[in-house]
């Protein structure tokens, strides 16, 4: 066959499997747009649920997601970005270090519901919390840790070794060079790594189901030890615990969800194009 | 050289891993001059430079023997304050590397880190180390743009305003002009003509052309070992070394 025209046929079939990627995404947003858009109202948004959920709106569940979302930014990014800085700009290769990293990765690994029953059994039991919004905040912060670790690492060793070494034939100590060379230099791409494991939390039903989520709770929490209704595990809880749900209600709260997690995206993205051309080097 | 040396070199030897930079170099290197270090790459010049501020300590798996004195004390004695044998023996790197931010924060950087919040004094320095640099008149109106948007030639001079804002006794050059276009090759070597009035200077220059050119004292390197060191430009044309005047006329390197 003529090479031209395999070359066309492989470009054009290697086309097709690269469109497949897009379906999936495109179908999931317009189906949901266009089932749950009817459902979207000003009271939906505020409004706490009545009648057993089949009427109102998600109000104490947008709140609850956030505050979880807020509550588990507190903890993983100064412990997260902390422990990347340690890895990147402190350890050396040692078997202590070689372990520390073995465990993140196999932490990225663990599935999310073993994150849920370890919550349950630490924070909730153990350390009697409670199921509370500490608690299911500590279990998403340890299960975004990895994501954040990884990120700011990576983000950390792309700035350019020199730096740090002008920095200390300035005088500067280690740490000086960290904190005014380097860190704001990998700053863009920790913020992006921490939206990203941010916006995983965000949309988890699992390590919330057993720490904190509530299923019917039509009052927002008043402290950390409250119980909350959250986003996910709302859907989850309308769309096959309650019998004679509007199917509009479903999809609408599936698109609010989705709303939520896409706008961290595209703030993620947006923050990471914006330094990248800001970057000097 | 009559008087005490700035900083005495004593049969110091170095190793990365497997590999032997240095070999029991010995060289007094005299105050206020420039002394030279030339010879062909991979000789241990630049490695001798770093060990003289102590900026190879951030390397890993490294093994140091001999002694480096600074005003008579060993720079390597513990309980030497790194962060201020640095800020007294300054550097300036082969390629400019300006610190992101502005001209007034990449010379200012120093003195901060230090501790200096004073504005009347953090200006004084700013003019004072751009002058000594012989950047001033051109930056004087662009002092909080970016260091980044500075012509090559002027970042050069940039990192040698940003070391001399720390008042250092010595002024480490690697290589400074190698990244340089002739004209301004020329205005770094006419400021270290100005500056080792106040400072000591000791240079790796990028060419013999230039080593001939800045030298008070000049020293040849090969592979590790130190050939020969002469005052002046005689090194150049009066070689004692078969070696060194191997090098000097072209014939390798």
């Amino acid at each position: 066959m003529d090479r031209h025209l395999v070359q066309r046929l492989g470009f054009a079939l290697l086309g097709v499997v690269a469109l497949i990627v897009v379906i999936p995404i495109v179908l999931v947003i317009g189906i949901i747009l266009v089932r749950g858009a009817s459902a979207l109202s000003w009271e939906f948004l505020t409004a706490m649920p009545r009648e057993g959920m089949t009427a109102g709106g998600i109000w104490p569940a947008i709140v609850g997601t956030l505050l979880l979302t807020l509550g588990t930014a507190v903890v993983a990014i100064p412990v997260g970005v902390g422990g990347a800085v340690y890895l990147s700009e402190y350890a050396r290769d040692t078997w202590l270090t070689r372990v520390v990293r073995l465990a993140i990765i196999n932490l990225a690994g663990v599935p999310s519901v073993v994150y849920g029953l370890f919550g349950l059994g630490l924070f909730v039991l153990f350390l009697q919390f409670g199921t509370s919004i500490l608690a299911g905040s500590l279990t998403l912060a340890i299960m975004t840790l990895p994501i954040v670790i990884s990120a700011a690492e990576e983000a950390l060793r792309a700035v350019p070794t020199e730096f740090r070494t002008v920095s200390a034939s300035l005088g500067g100590t280690r740490w000086q060079g960290i904190r005014h060379v380097v860190l704001p230099q990998a700053f863009p791409g920790i913020i992006t790594g921490v939206l990203l494991g941010l916006l995983r939390a965000a949309g988890e039903t699992a390590p919330i189901l057993f720490t904190v989520a509530a299923f019917y709770l039509p009052y927002l929490p008043r402290s950390p030890f409250d119980q909350t209704m959250a986003l996910p595990y709302h859907l989850y809880v309308i769309s096959t615990q309650v019998p004679g749900m509007p199917p509009e209600i479903q999809y609408g709260t599936a698109l609010v969800l989705l709303a939520l997690v896409l706008s961290m995206n595209v703030v993620a993205t947006l923050i990471r194009s914006y330094y990248r051309r800001k970057r000097e080097w | 050289m009559e008087n005490e040396p700035k900083i005495r070199i004593e049969k110091v030897s170095y190793s990365y891993g497997d590999v032997q930079a240095l070999r029991e170099i010995t060289l007094d290197i005299p105050v206020e001059a420039i002394t030279v270090l030339f010879g062909p790459a991979g000789g241990g010049k630049t490695t001798l430079l770093r060990l003289i501020n102590r900026l190879n300590d951030l390397v890993d798996a490294t093994r140091m023997e001999g002694h480096i004195l600074l005003d008579g004390v060993d720079v390597y004695r513990p309980g030497v304050d790194v962060t201020d044998l640095r800020r007294r023996v300054g550097m300036v790197f082969a390629l400019p590397l300006p610190l992101p931010g502005t001209v007034r924060e990449n010379v200012v950087y120093g003195p901060m880190l230090a501790g200096i919040r004073d504005p009347t004094r953090l200006q004084e320095m700013l003019v004072r180390s751009l002058t000594q640099a012989a950047l001033w008149a051109e930056v004087k109106d662009r002092l909080d743009d970016s260091a980044s948007a500075l012509s090559g030639g002027q970042q050069q001079r940039l990192c040698i305003a940003r070391s001399l804002a720390l008042e250092p006794e010595v002024l480490l050059l690697d290589e400074p002009t190698s990244g340089l276009d002739p004209i301004s090759t020329g205005m770094v070597e006419e400021s270290l003509h100005e500056l080792k009035k106040e400072y000591t200077i000791v240079i790796v220059p990028h060419s013999v052309q230039q080593a001939s050119r800045v030298a008070d004292y000049a020293a040849f390197f090969l592979m590790g070992e130190l050939i020969e060191q002469q005052a002046g430009t005689r090194v150049f044309t009066q070689p004692r070394e078969q070696r060194t005047e191997d090098y000097v006329t072209g014939r390798f390197g």
